[in-house]
């Protein structure tokens, strides 16, 4: 048997997206043409809109489809960064590298400040940092950046008071994680411009999209045809829009469920290794993640023979070249380089069963036995 | 067996790890990470262990259908090599990183993580062969002799001789690449990897002279008699005639060479040709990578550098160090190189080169 358990990475298609998709592929016409083809396509482009729009909780014209959440990220922080006349830049020291690293690009290039907000041991922001952040330097700030929940510990954050502590300051939030997984409005939340993903809530890779507040123009990434208000040019994806939205439309997300299994699993981690610590267990988290430190291991030991074990689970960051680095989220938290070293990301969807579970179980504590032999050898 | 097929991106690795998989074993593709800092690309033959490395190997894996990780050890390969080669320079000898590689990291810190795990060994693309023999499996010459990197292993033990499998041996280099390009890895014509790996520049005077600084000091002849300055004695090789930069004839026009380094006083000794001659050598921290041997002298070869030629010698055990006379004298022998000790194409043993007379 095998067990998925890296739904924070991917997660499978619904068959219903699959099916929209595999419809609109074989459908004729550009969006952007003005013949009864392009018409056709363009309405079904239009209809997607409205699908996401209903789910995200923002009006049509607020959603722009973009190729990845990281690029709706991009568009957000440097868009909002150069539409603003000032120079600070706030995030939360725990945001995915989409958000991160646009930042400090911004920094090293366009002259940017950054101001990173620090997060408590159980891996929520420090709003006192970002109330006084505000109060001391608030004519300056361009922009701030907190994601909905982080997508290594599962954590959620305060959005609705960050917003309300940013009074007028425009706030981005990367619900990457978060969307379609717990309930989320971007109206409600008072949010000035938010990322969302097709492939993190079963529709397909390569389409993601930027919410951004109705009549707020801020400069493009891409030049060209400026199809979407022309913050994002690009021949509209139809096939993969139309996918995204059928994924978000069928609400086939199952929450309790998904939050049942994790919670059968980590009660099952900690009664064979006791010593295991569930990072963010004190916070709330989204349903599906669950990270762990098997202190005494090194993740890349433990994910390869999870893997061979065939249960696909993660260590959470890794470089260009591919070599595990410790993760800046757990690094944030507290935890040193040697402790986030040894932590793993399981991560449940609704495809899971109680099977996956057990099975997962009963292989974990000769992988840990045998990762703690291998960083033991290591300290040789 | 379940094995780890050490893949560097090279078409030996990959060639190695697709004879293991049909010879039936269970393999798993690791490429080691041993920069912390890696390069984007490599530089022709130079380099190694560059982002476009790791791709290649990944690559390879895939074409051969079997599991790939990156196990990242930078750290020691830093802290065993890397450190080790500097420090060894400083204290004037000349050292190959390549062995003490082989020797604490992919025979040791990769073997010990490989085993801890479950596994049984390590595979690479290196030539060389192994045999089961009556006493145990011993190390042997690969058939290609412009490839064999026999000398380079013989800093294994017979324990990780015995974790590891050496599937090249029996093949030349030229099939190697026709194999590769048979099996379909897009590899099969990257060009060698050569010089160190991470001296990219292929400089290495330079690359110690950035991390070590140039302190100027005297180059003397044999009665001391001050020639010349160099820019950091540690950048001179035992033997070495170009680039001394000396003003002084020598009385009959001769050429001068580099007789000996002392790093103490930062001094770098001239001499004439004659004087580079050594008949004996003795090698400190023996290993042996099959049978071990004692006091009794015996009859062999031994090779002091990767691609050098193997010199008719007597060797023998003296208390804890590897003695060797030679039958002919050598030019330009220089301690820190490793001295290795064939019986006909078998290995019979290794060790770090500390006197010579």
């Amino acid at each position: 048997m095998s067990v998925y358990l890296d739904h924070a990475a991917t997660t499978p298609m619904f068959d219903v997206a699959i099916d929209a998709m595999n419809t609109s592929l074989r459908k004729l016409g550009n969006p952007s043409s003005l013949h009864t083809e392009g018409r056709s396509t363009r309405k079904d482009v239009e209809d997607a809109r409205e699908k996401i729009a209903q789910a995200v909780g923002c009006l049509a014209s607020e959603v722009i489809f973009t190729g990845s959440g990281t690029e709706a990220d991009n568009a957000a922080i440097k868009g909002l960064f150069w539409h603003s006349d000032k120079k600070v830049i706030l995030v939360s020291s725990i945001e995915h590298h989409a958000v991160l690293d646009p930042a400090h690009w911004l920094v090293e290039h366009e002259g940017a400040e950054l101001i990173e907000i620090p997060v408590n041991s159980d891996g929520v922001i420090d709003l006192e940092f970002l109330k006084n952040s505000v109060a001391e330097r608030g004519s300056e700030i361009a922009l701030i950046s907190v994601m909905h929940s982080n997508n290594e510990t599962g954590v959620i954050q305060p959005i609705a008071e960050i917003v309300k502590i940013a009074g007028d300051i425009p706030v981005h939030c990367d619900a990457v994680q978060s969307f379609t997984k717990v309930p989320l409005s971007f109206r409600d939340l008072g949010l000035f411009a938010m990322t969302i993903s097709g492939h993190k809530v079963g529709g397909p890779l390569g389409i993601g999209a930027l919410i951004l507040r109705r009549a707020v123009e801020i400069p493009a990434l891409l030049h060209g045809g400026g199809q979407e208000r022309d913050i994002r040019s690009g021949t509209l994806n139809a096939p993969s829009i139309v996918a995204f939205a059928s994924a978000v439309a069928a609400q086939l997300y199952d929450a309790p469920k998904v939050a049942a299994l994790r919670g059968s699993f980590e009660a099952g981690v900690m009664a064979a290794r006791p010593d295991a610590v569930i990072n963010g267990r004190n916070s709330e988290r989204l349903p599906g993640i669950s990270n762990i430190t098997f202190p005494g291991t090194q993740s890349d030991s433990l994910l390869l023979l999870m893997d061979s074990q065939k249960v696909s689970c993660s260590t959470g960051a890794a470089c260009t070249a591919g070599v595990h680095r410790p993760s800046h989220v757990l690094m944030a938290m507290g935890l040193t380089d040697v402790v986030s070293q040894s932590s793993l990301r399981f991560s449940f969807g609704t495809t899971n069963t109680q099977a996956d579970v057990e099975y997962a179980l009963s292989v974990l504590p000769n992988v840990i036995e045998r990762g703690l032999a291998a960083n033991a050898v290591g300290k040789k | 067996m379940r094995i780890i097929a050490a893949m560097s991106g090279g078409v030996d690795s990959a060639v190695a790890a697709a004879r293991a998989v049909e010879a039936g074993h269970e393999v798993i593709g690791v490429h080691l990470a041993l920069s912390s800092n890696p390069q984007k690309y490599r530089s022709g033959a130079r380099g190694c262990c560059t982002i476009e490395d790791s791709h290649d190997a990944r690559r390879a894996a895939d074409v051969i259908g079997i599991p790939f990780y990156i196990w990242d050890m930078a750290d020691e390969f830093h802290e065993g090599v890397v450190e080790n080669f500097m420090s060894e320079y400083k204290a004037g000898r000349t050292p190959n990183p390549c062995l003490r590689c082989n020797e604490k990291i992919k025979f040791a810190a990769v073997l010990d993580r490989a085993k801890a795990m479950g596994f049984d060994g390590v595979v690479t693309g290196h030539y060389a062969r192994t045999r089961e023999t009556d006493a145990g499996r011993t190390l042997h010459r690969a058939v290609d002799p412009l490839k064999d990197q026999s000398y380079v292993l013989a800093v294994l033990n017979r324990e990780q001789i015995n974790g590891a499998i050496f599937p090249l041996g029996d093949t030349e280099k030229v099939d190697i690449r026709i194999e590769a390009e048979a099996r379909g890895l897009a590899v099969a014509q990257k060009p060698d990897s050569h010089d160190i790996c991470f001296v990219p520049s292929g400089d290495n005077a330079g690359w110690l002279r950035d991390r070590m600084g140039s302190e100027v000091g005297p180059i003397v002849d044999q009665d001391g008699n001050k020639l010349g300055e160099h820019k950091g004695a540690y950048t001179y090789t035992i033997g070495q005639r170009k680039g001394l930069g000396l003003t002084v004839p020598t009385a009959d026009g001769s050429p001068r060479f580099v007789l000996k380094i002392e790093p103490v006083s930062n001094t770098v000794v001239v001499g004439a040709r004659e004087d580079l001659a050594v008949t004996s050598m003795r090698g400190e921290r023996p290993i042996f990578c099959g049978p071990e041997i004692g006091a009794a002298p015996l009859r062999g070869f031994v090779q002091v550098r990767a691609h050098g030629a193997a010199l008719g010698c007597t060797y023998y055990l003296d208390n804890d160090q590897l003695v060797a006379e030679l039958d002919e004298p050598l030019l330009g022998l220089a301690t820190g190189q490793a001295m290795v000790i064939y019986d006909g194409d078998r290995v019979v043993g290794s060790a770090t080169i500390c006197e010579t007379a």
